[in-house]
């Protein structure tokens, strides 16, 4: 066994005991890093030097606790002191952040060692990674299929074994769908629940900062670290946050389960439904009641959301004009032709039809068809889920329709169609590892009312004692 | 919905993004798809729903307007591409 095998927990009870030297973890990252990233293509800069400063000067302090000499990543969008944050976008290139994300920096100061910035799709538009402005990442469980994304980087770094876990963020599944394709954990908290703040803002009415980590007890054990109040983020919520670890090895038994009938039909492809099902069955074996049970506007979900984000991301990513940061094209005549050229060559293909969609519903001739009437529809679908949870602690379903596809297939279309419904709402959801299929992860969904991220770990972690699903790797080396 | 690519063109000016005559033609046509996909949503009645804007409950956070510490101008001018003295530069408005 290799120290980049461990788990967080694991690690950090060493690192605690002196068993092993913060270095030593790192090293052995690094050597992970150096012999499988030329195949995942997990990163877009590496901060290997930082590391190493951070490790040593750890190993140095009378104590080490809690996350301090674990290593990890940290997907682009998210703001690093003195360290390239690009968003995958060339608009971005070179742009150095004066400060630190809530959340990076509540990692940073627990002692966690950051070995570099995750690639994903441009702004995270975008389900598969293919639409970064620099490069692809690789399923590393098959390199010719997608990693998922927009938190492609995130979800295949964790899995290959290049960092322990992963800052990452959802706005309609991006780091759930991520996690699903690579066969690791994914937690999107409830809305609010970690601060925005550093966070790159694409829609702002759903984006979330959540982990990526490789079983449930390193979720509990990160989220420990990120979760509450800051008061640089107006939507940050101001309720306490519980030891998530006590959430952790409790039996099922009374746990009242929905599996929402509309997430199991004909757009899922059979082998994930059967893997879904399967999952079902060994919740009623660990003592849970499991009933079917409906949202009926899930299929508006996906309509809802790509009007909405669209035009969020309009007038959030207005900000990128040439002006303070980012790309500029200088040969351009006045202000406005500046702005407009510098917009044109500096943002990829995906996220100026974005934009440009978004303007479209947000002019005056369209706002009530279009806008409006998705606002109203999301109220629609936020209370199914409303209605669901007063009878069911929470809800179990596939996290998307199909296992990762292969590189150019583009049929991301539909990827986020499970996912989005949560972001919609506002709740809390996760991706476990739920099954098999041809050799390929299957992500198993659990939604929760909001602020029950506790409920889900509870049930997160019974599945994944029950089942060894997580602890399958996929096999690298040449 | 079918959009031209004279309305993308319109939009694009609005957006403030140039766009070449390629992008114009596959916007149009990936647009109008998007658009025509949302047309699901009129089969629900909304007449009388509130639009849900946010999915938290609370409104109009405030804070004490008190000074504190933020970027020194030095770091605020760092990643700017055009810069003189103490200030972002641009080309000429008028």
């Amino acid at each position: 066994m290799n120290l980049y095998q461990l788990t967080v927990y694991k690690a950090a009870e060493m690192l605690a005991r002196r068993e092993i030297t913060a270095q030593e973890v790192l090293e052995s990252i690094s050597r992970r890093i150096d012999l499988v990233e030329n195949k995942i293509k997990a990163f877009i800069t590496l901060t290997l030097d930082q590391a190493e400063k951070k490790a040593g000067d750890l190993d140095g302090r009378n104590e080490i606790t809690g996350l301090a000499g674990i290593p990890c990543g940290v997907q682009d969008n998210l703001c690093t002191r003195g360290v390239t944050t690009t968003c995958a976008s060339k608009m971005l290139e070179g742009f150095i952040p004066p400060y630190d994300a809530t959340a990076v920096g509540r990692l940073k100061a627990a002692g966690a060692v950051m070995v570099g910035k995750l690639n994903m799709d441009e702004f995270g538009i975008g389900g598969s990674t293919e639409k970064s402005g620099f490069h692809s990442t690789n399923n590393p469980w098959d390199p010719t299929r997608v990693a998922g994304g927009s938190s492609g980087g995130a979800a295949a770094a964790v899995a290959a074994g290049e960092v322990y876990y992963a800052l990452a963020s959802d706005t309609g599944g991006s780091l759930r769908q991520s996690a699903a394709y690579c066969g690791v954990v994914g937690m999107r908290p409830t809305y609010g629940r970690v601060s925005r703040y550093g966070l790159v803002a694409v829609a702002s009415s759903m984006d979330q900062v959540g982990l990526v980590a490789r079983n449930v007890t390193d979720c509990a054990l990160v989220l420990n670290v990120i979760c509450g109040y800051d008061d640089l983020d107006s939507n940050s919520l101001e309720a306490e946050v519980p030891d998530y670890r006590n959430y952790l090895g409790h039996s099922l038994k009374g746990m009242r389960i929905g599996f929402p009938r509309e997430y199991l039909q004909n757009d899922v492809d059979g082998p994930v439904r059967e893997a879904v099902k399967k999952a079902l069955l060994k919740y009623e074996e660990l003592g849970a009641v499991v009933e079917e049970t409906s949202l009926p506007h899930s299929k508006y979900a996906l309509p809802v959301f790509r009007l909405l984000a669209s035009a969020e991301a309009s007038s959030n990513l207005a900000r990128f004009d040439g002006v303070r940061y980012g790309h500029r094209d200088e040969e351009a005549g006045d202000i406005a032709e500046m702005m407009s050229s510098s917009r044109g060559r500096g943002l990829g293909p995906e996220v100026k039809r974005n934009i440009l969609l978004g303007t479209y519903v947000l002019s005056k001739e369209h706002y009530d068809a279009y806008y409006l009437r998705a606002m109203k529809v999301r109220r629609l679908i936020k209370e199914d889920f409303d209605r669901a949870f007063e009878k069911y602690d929470l809800l179990v379903a596939p996290t998307t329709v199909a296992v990762a596809f292969s590189h150019g297939e583009r049929n991301e279309d539909l990827s986020g169609m499970l996912t989005v419904p949560a972001s919609l709402a506002g709740i809390p959801a996760m991706s476990i590892p739920g099954g098999m299929v041809d050799g390929l992860p299957v992500g198993l969904q659990l939604m929760g009312p909001a602020l029950a991220e506790g409920t889900l770990l509870r049930a997160a972690y019974a599945f994944e004692q029950a089942t060894d699903y997580h602890l399958r790797t996929p096999v690298l080396e040449v | 919905m079918a959009l031209t690519e004279k309305d993308v063109e319109r939009l694009a000016v609005l957006a403030r993004i140039n766009l070449t005559a390629e992008e114009k033609e596959t916007f149009a046509r990936q647009m109008s798809s998007i658009l025509d996909s949302a047309a699901v949503l009129d089969e629900l009645s909304t007449d009388g729903i509130e639009p849900l804007i946010y999915v938290l409950s609370q409104h109009n956070v405030m804070r004490d307007d008190k000074v504190r510490p933020s970027l020194t101008n030095d770091e605020a001018l760092a990643n700017a591409p055009l810069k003189e003295d103490a200030m972002f530069k641009v080309p000429r408005l008028i």
